[in-house]
């Protein structure tokens, strides 16, 4: 058994640097692959090329945002600008900042592999407290930080989103540190990564919530009624009478919120996101300051002013829809990625890292610029919960599906925009089919940990009644 | 008899005085009409038709004029426009056999389509509605779609890259408008004798149209006079390019096909405009004929120039002037009359060959790359045969020959460029900035604001063979309502602009002509100017037909993902167990407004809703439903009533 437990890291070190290898090789030739132009890869604004002409626009002494060429942080300009320019000789250029992305996905896994083993143990733990380990004593709990990780390293998605140079990989990392830091109850660090996460792409503020949940009632858990339930058939032997078991159980369905922690994590938030301002505000001090910045990041995102193809549905749409009717849709549809945050809390208020997967694969169907970044991130967190989600309806068609669309997006694009024998239709239909497919996912994993819980429910009231 | 006489006399007199009163009110207003033939190497004939129109400093108030356009000087004095250009054209000049580097090509050759500047004298917040306007009125006058101009996404505002300093200064361009007898008929509307008498009766439209190339101009500026309450006088000057083709009889290929104005133009000029202070005809010959011609003892041959072994003019000139490298023969068309029309004719004799003068560097411009997605811009500027003959003109302090060349380019928004992808070739050998781009200024394009302009000045070596400038740039994906009605045509890059700032055109004569406007414009130092070519990008077209699909599918997609993911948070399995197991224990007893309401209060023993009756579970109902009905009614009688009440 110890033996196994040893091999099963080394195993996972040789497979991660493994990836890392791999990475590697695919960026010592970029000029072959030519990623980092793919729709799929960079949008408007993870481009690397958009980010260089913003830092040349900078260097000219203009307002990196003059033009509609970059629409990212000002801090990013000023840390990956110098890279774009430098270059060692011999080598193609863009290879430091290749090199910056590959460490920034390896870090990423490495704070995924932290939070799954977090869960892991949070699940062991309950799985005690339920006193499901001692029935079920085949049931193994996967390791599922070294699989996320691993399926974060070497899911082709991020791989491409790496190589191609977009900036998504520090978007990504931005996030899961926040979501790191909130697991292993290091405030500062969260609202760090929260900050710098919502300062880099707006859609992660959406994380607040389960930030928060995390911060005030801990890690993911089983409905706390389980608990109470299971404490209860304990305890029914000395009481008979219904009505004093409900008293007694009302009493004690409140978990404590840390109200402290959570204020202090405000504190913290509002701390770093005053740090960000007057840092952008010092960069952009000639340039039109900050007002410039907001309306040129989250006004460009809020308002989709670029229509070039990407992964999502709305380029088509804004592309044809009728000017008069473009305000009514904007507003439909960003409120549609918030019209689902309020039931979703309230149905998974118990598993707040499983509510921030959800959000973070909501705000990328509605993105109004996606790429298979984004995707990847919400895939590897996914691979973060195999033990609840491991009989999950649809995985293999839905598995087919990410496969399919991957292949055919490239043949689409190719045959409408090179070859012109397509038409704009062709790639739609193909980002039509993604955004299904990513909704199914997400539905069905609502849906499996909904199960999951309710799977539970009845095991353990089946196990109260087999003890009792 | 004498009664008669005697009343005459005052008449007379009356009328004389009229007359010097009707001419001295106007004593500065002149006008006058010149043509220019030219014969050129590659076996055409240009023919270059000036107008120029002055109106001296007078007072703004009241003004009358007698010659001067009242259409011109009222937007002149509306926009206060110092000074403006506009010109339509149509084919392209070239430059190679059609000279590149004297003032008639400098100022001449025109990109094609619609091109227009003006730089203003108003202050600098009212430069742009001043554009505006103008463009406005220009587009009424000239009965084109000038107006296009007034977005901003089609000018802008060069600062030294024009070759005019001002930031006062509109620039714009309209690659695609179609030049046609239209603009022309406009243009004529303002010569005071029209088509229809002296030079401008030459301009019979189907051989004017006919031609390789034409390119109409109006260039208007202002002349401030010093003294005070007087307002500014304005110069028009209207010039028609055109190079035709002459129809030749004769078999041999490398004999210069022989012309005559009434062969080229297909009307002979029958008299000159009445109201024209001089009109006269020039033609110019130039090359290796001149340079021959000079050897010849002038003196004693100069009025034999005109017929000599090479060629022969039917008419003879009253004047002949001689340049560095050209022969000018001068008619005047006063003497024609109806009965002896003026008809120049020219006769080659023998085969002869000349080169026109070209500028230091041929600038071309192409495409590259393929599909819609992305692509670049390269400037070729290639070495010509002149550039050896130019070269030690141009001495910089450190004593390194260069030619300096400014480049000037307009690139509408849907043109993405990426100025950081700008690359500079020297004889095919990269080149970092420092080495040769002296200046550059840039300013991006904004997505349906305002287009892009690139300003460089480069500073080449003297011995440079060819030298390429690169730019990518991504191809914009415009809404559907942005594409024009033929969206697959694709769309047009505006010509961009090279011009060599040390170099200058000018015709160098040795006698005094002050007379002749034309020959003291050619006789101004001239900035050497050449355009290239407009390009056409294709871009991608989204489906125009079905708009009304991609919002019906896209809602579908967002009624999927909502529908389905708030099925999956409010359905509760247990409960629909419970349900089920309680409506299998009362079937047949219950009813289904029962069963509901069972299922709504959950959690509850079940037998509590039984103690209910039905009669009072109707009534609840029924009232919910009046209660219902009552607040609909009353949504609608307050909607009807504030709906009215506005």
């Amino acid at each position: 058994m110890a033996e196994e437990q040893n091999k099963k890291p080394c195993r996972f070190w040789i497979w991660a640097s493994a990836s890392v290898v791999f990475r590697l090789i695919l960026i010592s030739f970029p000029g072959n692959l030519n990623l980092s132009s793919r729709p799929e890869v960079s949008t408007p604004l993870t481009s690397i090329r958009r980010l260089a002409e913003g830092y040349w626009l900078k260097q000219a002494s203009m307002s990196p945002y003059a033009g509609s060429m970059y629409h990212g942080s000002p801090l990013l300009l000023s840390i990956l600008g110098p890279l774009t320019v430098q270059s060692i000789k011999g080598q193609p250029s863009h290879l430091l900042c290749s090199l910056v992305f590959v460490i920034a996905d390896i870090l990423s896994a490495m704070l995924l592999r932290g939070i799954g083993q977090k869960l892991q143990m949070a699940y062991g733990l309950n799985a005690r407290l339920l006193g499901f380990l001692k029935s079920s004593r085949d049931k193994v709990i996967l390791p599922c930080g070294d699989i996320a990780a691993l399926v974060y390293l070497w899911n082709p998605f991020t791989i491409v989103s790496c190589v191609g140079l977009s900036t998504s990989p520090i978007e990504n990392l931005a996030v899961v540190l926040a979501l790191f830091g909130a697991v292993t109850r290091r405030v500062p660090l969260a609202a760090f990564g929260f900050v710098m996460a919502t300062h880099l792409s707006l859609y992660p503020a959406t994380l607040a919530i389960p930030i928060i949940i995390i911060l005030g009632y801990g890690l993911d858990a089983p409905p706390i009624k389980l608990f109470l339930q299971t404490r209860s058939v304990e305890n029914e032997k000395s009481s008979t009478s219904t009505v004093s078991k409900q008293a007694k159980s009302k009493q004690t369905t409140h978990l404590p919120f840390l109200w402290k922690t959570v204020a202090h994590f405000l504190f913290w938030v509002l701390l770093w996101s005053l740090y960000v301002l007057v840092l952008c505000a010092l960069s952009l001090n000639k340039y039109g300051g900050l007002e410039e910045m907001f309306k040129r990041t989250y006004g460009f995102i809020l308002s989709i002013e670029d229509l070039s193809p990407n992964i999502g549905v709305f380029w088509y749409f804004f592309a044809e829809v009728f000017d008069f009717f473009r305000n009514f849709f904007l507003i439909v549809f960003h409120v549609n990625v918030l019209f689902m945050l309020l039931p979703l809390v309230i149905r998974l208020k118990h598993r707040p890292c499983f509510l921030a997967f959800v959000y973070l694969a909501i705000s990328s169907i509605l993105k109004s610029y996606p790429s298979v970044g984004d995707s990847a991130l919400y895939l590897s967190l996914w691979a973060l919960f195999v033990n609840e989600l491991i009989d999950m309806k649809f995985s293999f068609f839905l598995f087919c599906g990410y496969l399919g669309i991957s292949l055919l997006s490239p043949v689409m694009h190719n045959l409408w925009i090179w070859r012109g024998t397509g038409n704009a239709n062709f790639y739609f239909g193909n980002a039509i089919g993604y955004a299904c497919f990513q909704i199914v996912f997400v539905v069905e994993s609502v849906s499996a940990m909904l199960n999951h819980d309710r799977a539970l429910r009845r095991s353990s009231s089946n196990h109260g009644e087999v003890k009792s | 008899m004498a009664c008669l006489v005697r009343s005459w006399i005052p008449l007379l007199f009356l009328q004389s005085f009229l007359v010097a009163i009707a001419f001295g009110s106007n004593e500065g207003e002149e006008f006058s009409e010149e043509l220019l033939l030219k014969p050129l190497p590659d076996r055409k004939v240009l023919a270059h038709f000036h107008f120029e129109n002055r109106a001296p400093p007078s007072n703004s108030h009241g003004r009358n004029h007698h010659l001067f356009p009242k259409a011109i000087s009222q937007l002149v004095q509306k926009f206060r426009v110092k000074e403006m250009e506009l010109s339509f054209t149509q084919g392209r000049w070239n430059h190679e056999h059609w000279g590149g580097f004297d003032p008639l090509s400098s100022m001449n050759a025109k990109p094609v389509g619609v091109e227009l500047w003006a730089v203003f004298d108003v202050p600098q917040s009212q430069v742009d509605i001043s554009w505006k306007n103008l463009t406005h009125a220009l587009s009424g006058l000239f009965c084109a779609s000038i107006n296009f101009l007034e977005s901003s996404t089609s000018y802008a505002a060069p600062t030294w890259g024009f070759g005019t300093n001002s930031d006062k200064l509109r620039y714009g361009s309209l690659p695609r408008e179609a030049v046609c007898t239209e603009n022309l008929t406009p243009w004529l509307k303002l010569l005071p004798c029209r088509d229809k008498d002296g030079i401008s009766a030459l301009m019979n439209r189907p051989s004017v149209y006919r031609g390789f190339y034409h390119s109409q101009r109006l260039h208007l500026s202002t002349v401030e006079s010093g003294q005070e309450g007087l307002g500014s006088g304005i110069v028009l000057e209207q010039t028609l390019t055109v190079v035709i083709q002459p129809e030749t009889t004769s078999v041999e290929t490398n004999m210069q096909p022989s012309w005559s104005l009434s062969s080229l133009f297909g009307r002979k000029v029958v008299g000159s405009c009445v109201l024209a202070k001089s009109s006269n005809v020039y033609l110019q010959l130039e090359g290796r004929l001149g340079h021959e011609s000079k050897n010849v003892d002038t003196e004693i041959e100069a009025h034999k120039l005109w017929m000599n072994s090479d060629f022969d003019l039917s008419l003879k000139p009253d004047r002949v002037i001689r340049e560095s490298s050209s022969l000018l023969f001068i008619f005047d068309i006063d003497k024609s009359s109806d009965s002896e029309p003026f008809d120049l004719g020219l006769t080659w004799k023998l085969p002869s060959k000349w080169s026109c003068e070209q500028a230091p560097l041929h600038a071309s411009r192409f495409l590259m790359g393929s599909g819609n997605e992305r692509g670049a811009i390269a400037i070729l500027l290639k070495a010509t045969e002149s550039q050896e003959k130019l070269s030690g003109r141009n001495l910089t302090t450190d004593g390194r020959c260069t030619i300096k060349a400014n480049i000037f380019q307009i690139f509408p928004w849907y043109i993405k460029v990426y100025y950081h992808t700008l690359q500079i070739f020297v004889d095919q050998q990269q080149k970092t900035d420092s080495e040769v781009l002296k200046k550059i200024n840039v300013s991006p394009s904004t997505d349906k604001v305002s287009s892009g302009m690139l300003e460089m000045m480069l500073e080449l070596p003297c011995e440079v063979k060819s030298a390429a400038i690169s730019i990518e740039y991504d191809k914009g994906f415009l809404h559907i309502d942005e594409y024009p009605p033929d969206a697959n045509q694709g769309f047009d890059i505006p010509s961009a602009l090279i011009s060599f700032p040390s170099h200058h055109a000018s015709l160098d004569f040795q006698e005094e002509l002050s007379k002749s406007p034309l020959l003291s414009s050619f006789k101004e130092k001239s900035l050497v100017r050449s355009y290239t070519e407009v390009l056409l990008v294709p871009l991608t077209t989204p489906d125009f037909s079905m708009p009304y699909n991609v919002i019906t599918i896209t809602c579908t997609i967002f009624a999927l993902y909502f529908g389905s993911l708030l099925n999956v948070l409010r359905r509760r399995i247990g409960e629909e167990e419970r349900f089920l197991k309680s409506q299998g224990k009362k079937r047949g007893g219950l009813k289904q407004l029962l069963s509901r309401l069972t299922a709504k209060i959950r959690g509850r023993p079940i037998e509590a809703p039984s103690s209910e009756s039905p009669a009072a579970e109707s009534s609840f109902l029924s009232s919910k439903l009046i209660f219902k009905i009552i607040l609909v009614a009353g949504a609608a009688a307050a909607w009807q009533y504030f709906s009215t009440d506005k």
